[in-house]
């Protein structure tokens, strides 16, 4: 029972910070909202008993992409200027609720291969083993590991001052 | 009414709506890229519900979605790193008027 009242709350506190954000006329207020929305889908990892991906979720999105996205809302001076939508509102809109049917549709209508079993209870130890372990997802982990590298020297090479 | 894998599924389709709604009606680089995180995390929300109900003692779907955050990461930085570029050249970044490679 406390699972499923856990669920409704993060679920509304979700959806409503998540129309926050594009709804919002002050981008700063739009990224608190985003922060609010990324910690009830940590939440909702949690009812999912994801205990790991919610940690990871608060660190990397509530604690990193969030200050980024705060710190480039005030170098670029965006709060003055506000959030506006562009001239296609109404289609777009309109396209959105029309995307939402039909997924909402196909989501009810598909019979999914569920399985009763109980969910692993704590999920670090499993995890660790199948990415590192012998058959595991070393080679992804080593290219994402690459990936970042990357990133991090062509965030640079674009925000360097000539 | 127990919880099942339509409810986090239906959640994670609402999300991803929204965010595909700011992400194509919204003028501003940042809101766009926040929009864009949104769908990122319905996703993710989806993989994990996929992880519980349907393989719950493999947890695929949950070292599937570690790599998305990872992934997600690595665009957000490079997006904002874009945005910032633009900013300096441009003194806006209001998706309308960056328009030089439109055609």
């Amino acid at each position: 029972m406390g699972l499923e009242i856990a669920f409704w709350v993060l679920t509304v506190v979700a959806v409503a910070a998540a129309l926050a954000v594009v709804s919002l006329h002050n981008i700063f207020r739009a990224a608190l909202a985003l922060i609010l929305c990324f910690l009830a889908v940590a939440g909702l990892f949690v009812t999912l008993s994801a205990d790991f991906l919610a940690a990871i979720q608060v660190l990397i999105y509530v604690g990193a992409v969030a200050v980024l996205i705060i710190l480039a809302i005030m170098l670029t001076r965006e709060v003055q200027r506000g959030s506006f939508s562009n001239r296609f509102n109404a289609p777009v809109l309109l396209s959105a609720i029309l995307f939402l049917g039909v997924a909402v549709f196909a989501v009810m209508a598909t019979s999914w291969p569920v399985v009763t079993l109980p969910p692993l209870e704590a999920t670090t130890t499993a995890l660790g083993s199948e990415l590192f372990g012998e058959g595991g997802y070393i080679l992804p982990v080593e290219i994402s590991a690459l990936l970042l590298l990357v990133v991090i020297i062509g965030a640079i090479t674009l925000v360097r001052e000539k | 009414m127990t919880l099942g894998l339509e409810h986090y599924l239906v959640l994670s389709v609402v999300l991803f709506s929204i965010g595909l709604y700011g992400a194509l009606a919204r003028r501003s680089a940042v809101i766009i890229l926040m929009s864009i995180e949104i769908m990122l995390n319905a996703a993710n929300i989806a993989l994990v519900a996929f992880s519980r109900y349907v393989v719950p003692g493999l947890l695929t779907g949950q070292v599937f979605t570690i790599f998305s955050i990872v992934v997600g990461a690595a665009e957000v930085t490079v997006g904002l790193a874009i945005i910032i570029a633009i900013y300096r050249r441009r003194e806006t970044i209001d998706v309308t008027k960056i328009n030089l490679m439109k055609w």
